[in-house]
């Protein structure tokens, strides 16, 4: 193990490691401190200049009423999670299919084809965006939450193919052969053998696909415009230029928008630090 | 050449045939369930992210507004890019990003070190660490905005108590890129800091044990033993950082719309400002393809590093 464990230290070093421990922390966390601290502040408390101080009483209730009563966050909610949920469910099942395809099949090509969906997820922006918004608008799904689907769906199918193929190429060929001698159909393969015994992995790769697309805003910002289509990412930067010093509800929105992904990245934690070392790390 | 004496005999095997004919190819390897399997997500990739990427080279060489008849003009857009004092500011800005996001890779492994201790708190710790990685950089745009406010912000507070002038970090034109800078890394090295932790899992224990009972000094220790072990991790993570660094959008678009006057601009920003705001796809479309050949070489780099490990693998 490296570092030497702190354990083996001297006492006094042990004390020093868990104070400086808990030090970093706290700076750390200094901007999710401030959200919070400020997401339950009352409007009295900014209008009498306690931006930093304690809060003298704990309005995150009003202010999230308030929130919900003079904005459409509401809805801009429900717009994130559509779109959100929609994606990952497509993304789940095009990915499968093509990294079962480029992991347990040998055909010409599939090199540069693996290669093309790794590559396809680190292009700019900036060079899809004028055909991608063109196209969308031609097929007339621009400024719907289907817009956002069908290109989120495009996109994260890149990374979900090559994160899907790492877990497939481990499984054994064996199990593919004897299937087949047994008389399994290709198809019976992928949903009676394979899929089960992903369900870890596609469990991994909802949690980051489920951040990934939950907190874009840039497509959000090019493909769609009315309230009944945006995003809670928008629907936040919006509130930011409106608002301008209701801090204590803008900060509300702020939290409002990280809860899912914080909690889902609570409750699967291992399943998504084990998703973000895929490819980059062995196992 | 050949040619056929008597009537040609035409073959028109069923398709049935000839799918039993592929599967048959290679092997016993079939063609047809990969093929069948690969057509959608591949259709839909090809459709939304290949064809795009030509297609916007192909536009940066029109002039066009992004609705109405578009006029041919060769290189123009990149003659008057080459010619645009903005453009250099991006260019500038963008080798800050890349500069300065490089000590996300740097911070984090010595985060890395620190965190890598068997405590009982220590996977709570570790995920809070965690925590900015999935917080929306929008979120992170706008409490930043806060922090740097100059009149009630957190950093304008602090100059008080110690009796200076609290700098508008926002709106001071050789400050604003570190500000924002500042808040983006906050994600980046908890990114790294992941990756860094997973690799330090991995180090061989018993070299480790060895060159202690060797009597390695601390340093030399890390230098000769845990470095060399940590490069793969080490190069990802670069690479990655730099590639994270060139596409950054958000938090220019929510802390400061490029300003003020233009000086937080990269390229993502400025061929966004161009497009939409300016009607100028054409020009647009010319940066863009400009920033897409930047990053084509480290997106090379990066594919090619993990092609080769895949193949060491095999």
């Amino acid at each position: 193990m490296y570092p030497i464990p702190i354990q083996s230290a001297s006492a006094p070093a042990r004390i020093a490691y868990r104070l400086a421990l808990y030090v970093a922390l706290v700076v750390w966390m200094a901007p999710l401190f401030a959200i919070l601290m400020t997401a339950v502040r009352s409007q009295g408390d900014l209008l009498a200049g306690n931006y930093w101080g304690l809060p003298s009483a704990f309005a995150l209730g009003a202010n999230l009423r308030e929130v919900f009563a003079s904005s459409p966050m509401g809805l801009f909610f429900i717009n994130s999670l559509v779109v959100t949920c929609c994606t990952v469910a497509a993304v789940l099942v095009l990915s499968t299919m093509a990294a079962v395809a480029l992991a347990k099949y040998r055909f010409p090509g599939r090199t540069i084809l693996f290669a093309m969906f790794i590559a396809g997820n680190f292009v700019p922006y900036q060079i899809l965006m004028i055909p991608v918004r063109d196209l969308v608008l031609r097929i007339g799904a621009y400024d719907t939450v289907w817009a956002l689907i069908l290109f989120h769906t495009a996109f994260q199918t890149g990374f979900a193919t090559l994160f899907m193929r790492n877990f497939i190429v481990a499984l054994p060929d064996e199990l593919f052969e004897a299937a087949r001698l047994e008389g399994a159909s290709e198809f019976q393969i992928l949903t009676k053998i394979i899929v089960p015994l992903l369900r870890p992995a596609l469990a991994g790769l909802s949690v980051l696909l489920f951040t990934f697309v939950w907190n874009d805003y840039f497509w959000a910002l090019v493909l769609v415009q009315s309230d009944a289509a945006k995003p809670l990412t928008l629907g936040l930067a919006g509130l930011k230029g409106e608002w301008l010093t209701a801090w204590n509800l803008i900060s509300a929105g702020a939290v409002l928008a990280a809860l899912p992904p914080v909690t889902l990245f609570f409750l699967m934690q291992k399943h998504f630090v084990a998703g973000l070392t895929v490819g980059a790390v062995k196992a | 050449m050949i040619l056929s004496s008597g009537p040609a005999r035409t073959v028109t095997p069923s398709w049935r045939t000839v799918l039993a004919r592929l599967r048959v190819r290679a092997g016993g390897g079939d063609l047809v369930t990969p093929a069948l399997l690969l057509l959608p997500p591949l259709s839909l990739f090809v459709l939304m992210i290949v064809s795009p990427i030509l297609q916007s080279i192909w536009i940066s060489l029109y002039e066009w507004d992004g609705t109405g008849p578009a006029t041919w003009v060769g290189l123009a857009n990149y003659r008057e890019l080459f010619a645009d004092a903005q453009f250099y500011v991006s260019l500038k800005n963008n080798a800050l990003w890349l500069v300065f996001f490089l000590l996300a890779p740097v911070i984090g492994l010595a985060l890395a070190l620190f965190l890598n201790q068997k405590l009982l708190e220590m996977r709570l710790v570790k995920s809070l660490f965690f925590m900015p990685l999935v917080l929306a950089p929008v979120i992170v745009g706008v409490v930043f905005t806060w922090f740097y406010d100059p009149t009630f912000g957190i950093i304008a507070i602090l100059f008080r108590a110690i009796g200076s002038t609290p700098p508008a970090i926002l709106s001071n034109e050789t400050l604003v890129t570190f500000g924002i800078i500042v808040a983006a890394l906050w994600a980046q090295v908890a990114f790294c800091l992941v990756l860094f932790l997973a690799g330090l899992s991995q180090l061989d224990s018993e070299m480790i044990a060895a060159a202690r009972l060797d009597g390695a000094e601390r340093w030399s220790l890390f230098r000769y033993i845990v470095l060399p072990q940590l490069r793969p991790v080490a190069f990802t993570a670069s690479i990655l950082t730099v590639i994270m660094s060139l596409r950054n959008f958000d938090m220019i678009a929510v802390m400061t719309q490029g300003g003020p006057y233009g000086s937080s601009t990269v390229l993502a920003y400025q061929m966004f400002d161009a497009t939409i705001f300016s009607f100028r796809a054409g020009y647009g479309a010319a940066i863009a393809t400009v920033l897409f050949a930047i990053m084509s070489i480290y997106i090379a780099v990066f594919l090619w590093h993990s092609l080769r490990q895949e193949a060491r693998e095999r």
